[in-house]
């Protein structure tokens, strides 16, 4: 082995990024000697932090081609997604009226929030991607109706990494007065975002899925035209009535720097970063009976999402546990349900569980990449030499036609 | 560097060094997704379980009772919010002086159908018995009162008011973000007396911005704030935000354990400083109740206190006028008002609130600018009346 | 998921992977499970004259406990009579690799791949 390897290799860059150590440099005197909370108005402490606070809302405004006055800070993606689309409809379902379109693949704090909203008596359509797991602009139109309220659409999704068209949707949804939400958690620092081109009315972002700190988020709230919402936490009154809470400046610092820096070196990291992907992407497709999810193509090129044909999940992600990857989504792998994405995309329940997400990143190195191909090649003809569904595949026998025991 | 005597703790706390040192890890090598299967993931979700059972232990609270938060304004939010949503509208209860994280949901939840109705208080930010008496008779199916006020540091016999409360089994919270850590508190014999939920915030404390808890009792049903993931029991989703998690459960721990020794100090410490300002004249607030050992809230008749704290502040003392979270508010203290304070002294407001940093010598210091800066603007005020 | 040092001893280094020619003499063949369920595991059990089993081989689809389940089961039944290996039980197999709960289906399925080989057996040799 190489000596100077790290074990586990992490290649799990969608469920969180460590924060950039230039990140954390600046992270640390917030934390420490300029402790001071934003809201106080009395005392240097306090206008320091708020100064502090302000810079970084210019920082995240300027990766995405928003105005500083349109970033809500949040804790997270999460409590984005939550206050954008339930702060949209609560506010508008009166005038627009109840109907919601989102996505069927889209990350569970937007289909769990609209579920929620259904229990209150809106009505969701939840749009099912074709096999490539994009869904299309046909497919969109189709979906509206004259009470559509919101529609919520990811940029990026975090298990397949596939691009949705979201100037498109946009474009359509400005024409016809819905509020248009999109989950760009997995997006910032991956693909270019510009709000000021993009009939985007509301975006959800967070710290650490780009090399920032966890517990930070943001939101973006369009002023022209103007999108209101209800806020969600109420209080003192902070990010102008939408979101109250002490602010954590050295979160927020964090997020600024780390969208900073992303927006800096965005273009050149990405480019080496889909060439150790695309290495990868080769050295596995060299296995037999590997299967890509989602288009490759339109991706982000961090993510590579397969299939391995006549191995088992579980015993996979056991066989290859000197690399740090995700079978499914991190948040929903306390449970042994296969993914929802890949059976949205018409995977079986045997290749959705045998699924392996690999997200690259900043410090991934050419040697992690040539070590997982290796040890994907070793495990992988171990598993199957232990696999009797391999060994009858290889019989040539059609596994669909076999009448397994009930069991 | 010039750096003022901050003397604003009831704002915020610095970060105790040991705490630092305990989240700088998990800003670094220890970056997993506690979601995450991996050893990443799994050395997270240790870090996570180990603090929950550092503030469970600091509160006398079981671990499974804690559900994180990003901080006190959420957790209020979350047990406001979540349980009024889980019932049938009906009446809620709070005290006149709560923070507004407390009173704004309450006042929201009445676009539901939900009635508020706000508890009086006497002159020293206490209940006032005979108002609570006549709530209960209005039979509140939820109930919420600080356990200490942030602005004169008041103390309520939370306990005591939950078990007059007890028969009419209402859901009853406090909101614990400034007693956490200052005041000694046990989540289990309050929870005996008829307390379901309490709310704690990490920077209060000597902890990091960006953490706080619900503590609740698993019989309360509660509607989640945010949804998405079913993280914390399904009550508050959203990857955790673990160093701050991690510097929650170390602060939490150490302030529980060095609490009597600070107590004692901060005691005598505010003692200098209010025999300092009850000889220069001040009147000091809720002086005759129980109150946190670190807060004092004062004021001087005729001197405007946004002046004085503007004046202190370019003497090199950071202080408070109100409440650091309302921003920027002309109002005087809702807090003083309810108090039945005279609006112009409650505009002449000042609050200290210490630390454990804070010295003799700095209270000493203190005391001398504010003569000179009272004995000025007292000049300034003669002249132009 | 903590596994115990006995699945992992079978995981890493499965006994008796493999598989016999399925129509030679004396060879019996049981394969339970559903890929949908995300187990299968094929026994195989090598039985001589006298009817005791002489070799044993296995194949497995399934999670690390699956696999050790069956690994496990090829080591017990060899030298064993058919009839003795139909009294391995479920709960001896789950004890010996201390499965948690939510894996004592794997050691249900074991049980299950040695009454089919035997089953198998017998209504080979009209037992």
């Amino acid at each position: 082995m190489d000596s100077g390897m790290k074990l586990p290799v992490y290649l799990d860059y969608s469920a969180t990024t460590p924060v950039d150590p230039r990140v954390a440099a600046k992270m640390i005197p917030w934390l420490t000697e300029h402790f001071g909370n934003p809201a106080s108005r009395s005392h240097a402490y306090g206008w320091d932090a708020e100064k502090a606070v302000e810079e970084a809302r210019d920082q995240v405004a300027a990766l995405v081609g928003a105005d500083a006055k349109e970033i809500i800070w949040t804790s997270g993606a999460t409590e984005s997604n939550n206050l954008a689309i339930k702060g949209a409809a609560h506010f508008y379902a009166g005038t627009k009226g109840k109907h919601i379109i989102t996505v069927s693949t889209e990350h569970k704090a937007v289909l769990d929030t609209v579920k929620e909203l259904e229990r209150q008596g809106f009505e969701a359509t939840y749009l099912t991607p074709q096999e490539n797991g994009l869904i299309t602009i046909e497919q969109f139109k189709a979906a509206l109706r004259p009470d559509t309220v919101v529609a919520s659409v990811m940029a990026v999704n975090n298990e397949i990494g596939v691009i949705q068209p979201i100037a498109e949707i946009g474009e359509i949804c400005r024409e016809k007065g819905v509020i248009f939400h999109v989950d760009a958690a997995q997006a910032t620092g991956k693909m270019p975002l510009d709000l000021s081109k993009l009939k985007v009315d509301l975006m959800s972002f967070c710290a650490h899925k780009t090399y920032g700190p966890k517990g930070i988020g943001a939101l973006y709230v369009r002023r022209k035209p103007r999108i209101r919402l209800e806020a969600q936490m109420h209080g003192g009154g902070h990010e102008r009535g939408m979101r109250s809470g002490t602010l954590a400046t050295h979160q927020i610092v964090g997020m600024g720097e780390s969208f900073r820096l992303a927006r800096e070196e965005m273009a050149t990291e990405n480019e080496r970063i889909r060439m150790l992907r695309d290495k990868l992407l080769k050295g596995l497709m060299d296995i037999e009976e590997t299967y890509i999810n989602g288009d490759i193509e339109q991706r982000v090129p961090h993510n590579l999402n397969v299939s391995f044909n006549f191995v088992e999940g579980e015993s996979l992600i056991m066989a290859i546990k000197d690399i740090a990857v995700s079978s499914g989504s991190a948040c929903t792998s306390a449970s042994l349900e296969p993914s929802y994405v890949l059976r949205s995309l018409g995977r079986s329940d045997e290749l959705a569980h045998s699924s392996i997400r690999f997200t690259l990143g900043r410090f991934t190195t050419e040697a992690d990449v040539d070590f997982t191909i290796k040890l994907l090649h070793d495990k992988l003809g171990k598993l199957r030499e232990l696999s009797p569904l391999w060994e009858m595949y290889k019989d040539g026998v059609d596994l669909n036609s076999v009448q397994w025991a009930a069991h | 560097m010039f750096s003022p005597v901050y003397f604003d703790h009831n704002a915020t706390t610095p970060l105790d060094a040991p705490v630092r040192d305990a989240m700088l890890p998990y800003l670094d090598a220890r970056f997993g997704n506690a979601s995450s299967r991996h050893e990443y993931g799994r050395a997270a979700r240790r870090a996570i379980d180990e603090a929950r059972q550092r503030v469970a232990h600091a509160v006398g609270a079981h671990p499974t009772e804690i559900v994180f938060t990003s901080g006190g304004s959420e957790a209020n939010n979350l047990f406001i919010k979540g349980a009024a949503a889980c019932l049938a509208p009906g009446l809620i209860a709070i005290s006149s002086i709560e923070h507004p994280c407390v009173r704004e949901p309450a006042r929201q939840l009445r676009t539901s159908g939900w009635r508020l109705r706000e508890i009086a208080v006497d002159q020293n930010c206490r209940v006032a018995s005979a108002d609570f008496q006549a709530v209960l008779a209005e039979k509140p199916v939820i109930v919420s009162v600080m356990l200490a006020n942030n602005e004169t540091g008041a103390v309520q016999d939370v306990a005591g008011l939950a078990a007059q409360a007890a028969s009419l089994r209402p859901w009853f919270h406090t909101d614990a973000v400034q007693a956490c850590g200052r005041v000694a508190m046990d989540f289990r014999s309050l929870n005996a007396a008829g307390v379901h939920a309490m709310t704690l915030s990490a920077h209060k404390l000597g902890g990091p911005k960006g953490a706080g808890a619900l503590v609740v009792d698993k019989r309360v049903e509660l509607q989640p704030l945010i949804a998405g993931g079913g993280h914390e029991r399904g009550l508050r989703s959203g990857t955790e935000n673990v160093a701050a998690i991690v510097g929650f459960g170390v602060a939490a721990e150490r302030a529980a354990a060095a609490m009597d020794q600070r107590s004692r100090e901060l005691v005598s410490l505010r003692a200098d400083l209010e025999a300092g300002l009850s000889a220069q004249g001040a009147s000091i607030f809720a002086a005759a109740a129980e109150r946190l050992p670190n807060t004092c809230y004062f004021a001087f008749d005729g001197i405007d206190g946004e002046t004085l704290v503007g004046k202190l502040d370019r003497a090199g003392f950071a202080v408070a006028a109100g409440a650091a979270c309302s921003s920027a508010n002309p109002e005087p203290s809702h807090v003083l008002l309810a108090m039945g304070m005279a609006p112009g002294l409650a505009r002449g407001a000042v609050r200290v609130s210490l630390g454990a940093n804070n010295t003799v010598a700095q209270v000493r210091a203190f005391l001398g600018a504010l003569d000179t800066t009272i004995l000025q603007l007292r000049g300034l005020s003669a002249l132009v009346g | 998921m903590a596994y115990s040092e006995k699945v992992l001893d079978h995981y890493e280094n499965p006994r008796n992977v493999g598989s016999f020619g399925k129509d030679d003499e004396g060879i019996a063949t049981g394969m339970v499970g559903a890929p949908a369920c995300g187990d299968v595991m094929k026994l195989q059990l090598k039985v001589g004259k006298d009817g005791v089993i002489e070799d044993a081989k296995f194949k497995t689809y399934g999670c690390g406990s699956a696999i050790a389940s069956s690994s496990l089961v090829t080591e017990w039944v060899k030298g064993k009579t058919i009839d003795q290996a139909l009294e391995i039980k479920n709960t001896q197999i789950a004890e010996e690799l201390a499965l948690p709960p939510v894996k004592i289906h794997c050691s249900i399925l074991a049980e299950d791949a040695i009454k089919a080989a035997v089953a198998d057996y017998k209504k080979k040799h009209g037992a």
